[in-house]
């Protein structure tokens, strides 16, 4: 018996938790306002979606969605010359409620000009290990996208055929029904690799697949992967990174793929945003850009295992 | 035939997978921040009790399993079946060897059991969480043994074997835990 919504005024998080937020918040505006980073703020509601067909916008009943991620803004005060930028607050993502996941959540999204991954991977594990006492601060290791596969599930991405790919990643996962290329690789680092990342250890996985490379650029030497990256703590996935993909023409084929893909899977197609396309014309330079999902490493903090127990109200009871 | 999409899965729900009703024991919802989403499930089959895990693409539906549970007192065993009656309707079920399984030693006539239903055929019966069974061989008792940590194996009047202490004495009854098949306490 569910209980009525009368009784469920209640936070869900705890005044350790809550107390938890206020300092990590703290701790994240110390850490830019030291290495002269620049908070800014954008807006929550955005004209244009995102096309990813991955993530569903939220579309509000006047027109117009709510923001899956700042990336869009940010890249557009990149191409105003702001230089490094970060952004501190509230995304949306329809349907994504579970454990690790609430439609609304807080992201953590970051910019540095004339950074390479690696130096901005190496910021990621500088601002996560800050958070913890020195003594306690968890080790960093690096690892590409297809060494972590192999070793974990005995198969090289990158050289593999779609059909081997999928043998493996449905033994893997125990799944009936067809997976293309790209869901197969989901499969294979989330169920196949990341839960064996070890506990209280900083995994940075780089250099995913170039199906994978969602706003990543290309690698010039090896145009089989992306300078795209990933930052776990334990086997929980905490970051996302790119070395950004700024060619105005390259971005929009990468658009009108996400948007084959959506009438392919039967969703909405999403217009691409033209004042972002207008901003990469006009150069928005070399940089890397991640996004961090704050909830998570608040749980990460706290050793707890529900999204649930780090945010006040959550999506059922908000 | 009804079925359920991933997004209402929850545990406790009846599902069919590969012809076989399961019961979903945990649903985990996993999407990579850029990945797709999928549904990772521990079921358990309802006529083995092994668990498995599997993985469902988010949005994908799955054929629901016409199992419900009902409560009914157990009447007698004629070595091949195991006959139960709905107390209410005075209706009259018989399980066999397959459903009533391992709980079949726990089995006291007038017990009330749940029994699970697939397609209106028993699939599987849970005896009373708690029964209370006569001792009809055992050793005797040692008197001043309260404490002790010494035990001794007992026969139930079910044929069921359990541990019980050493002060305990034939013809007895006792009240056993059958999800553990251990004894719980003397009744008076």
């Amino acid at each position: 018996m569910q209980p009525a919504p009368v009784q469920e005024w209640r936070p869900t998080c705890t005044a350790a938790h809550r107390r938890l937020r206020a300092e990590v918040n703290r701790a994240i505006r110390e850490f830019f306002f030291k290495r002269g980073v620049l908070e800014v703020e954008t807006p929550l509601v955005s004209r244009c979606g995102n096309p990813d067909p991955a993530i569903e916008s939220l579309r509000l009943a006047g027109g117009g969605y709510l923001r899956t991620s700042p990336e869009f803004a940010h890249k557009r005060l990149l191409a105003a010359g702001a230089g490094p930028i970060y952004e501190l607050g509230r995304v949306f993502r329809a349907g994504e409620s579970g454990a690790e996941h609430n439609p609304e959540f807080t992201l953590l999204e970051w910019y540095r000009p004339g950074f390479d991954p690696h130096a901005l991977m190496a910021e990621v594990a500088d601002l996560v290990r800050s958070l913890y006492p020195p003594e306690a601060a968890p080790e960093v290791v690096s690892t590409r996208y297809a060494d972590a596969i192999e070793s974990a599930c005995g198969i090289d991405p990158l050289a593999a055929a779609d059909s081997e790919l999928e043998a493996c990643a449905r033994r893997i996962a125990n799944l009936d029904g067809p997976l293309d290329r790209r869901r197969s690789l989901d499969l294979l680092l989330a169920l196949g690799a990341a839960p064996d990342f070890p506990a209280g250890q900083i995994t940075q996985i780089y250099d995913f697949p170039a199906c994978q490379a969602a706003l990543a650029r290309i690698s010039e030497a090896d145009p089989r992967v992306a300078h795209r990256f990933e930052v776990f703590v334990g086997p929980v996935e905490l970051a996302n990174g790119y070395d950004e993909l700024c060619d105005a023409g390259e971005l929009e084929a990468r658009f009108v793929d996400e948007n084959r893909r959506r009438r392919a899977a039967g969703q909405e197609q999403v217009a691409p945003d033209a004042r972002l396309l207008g901003a990469t014309r006009a150069g928005i330079g070399p940089c890397a850009g991640v996004a961090l999902g704050v909830d998570r490493l608040l749980m990460v903090l706290a050793g707890v295992s529900e999204i649930t127990a780090v945010i006040e109200f959550p999506w059922e009871r908000a | 035939m009804a079925s359920y999409s991933t997004n209402e899965f929850r545990s406790g729900l009846k599902i069919m997978l590969d012809s076989d009703p399961y019961a979903i024991v945990d649903n985990e919802f996993v999407k990579p921040g850029k990945g797709q989403a999928f549904n990772r499930v521990k079921v358990r089959n309802l006529k083995t009790g092994r668990v498995i895990e599997k993985t469902f693409k988010s949005g994908d539906t799955v054929e629901a399993a016409d199992v419900f549970e009902q409560q009914m007192q157990y009447l007698y065993s004629d070595g091949q079946f195991w006959h139960f009656m709905d107390p209410g309707t005075f209706e009259q079920l018989a399980a066999d060897e397959n459903a009533v399984g391992d709980g079949a030693k726990w089995l006291k006539e007038g017990d009330v059991c749940v029994i699970r239903l697939w397609n209106g055929a028993p699939l599987s019966v849970d005896p009373p969480n708690f029964v209370e069974l006569r001792i009809v061989e055992t050793d005797p008792g040692v008197r001043g043994d309260t404490s002790g940590g010494g035990t001794k194996p007992a026969t139930l009047e079910t044929g069921a074997v359990v541990k019980v202490p050493l002060f305990v004495n034939g013809d007895e009854v006792v009240k056993v835990d059958t999800r553990t098949g251990e004894y719980v306490s003397r009744v008076k």
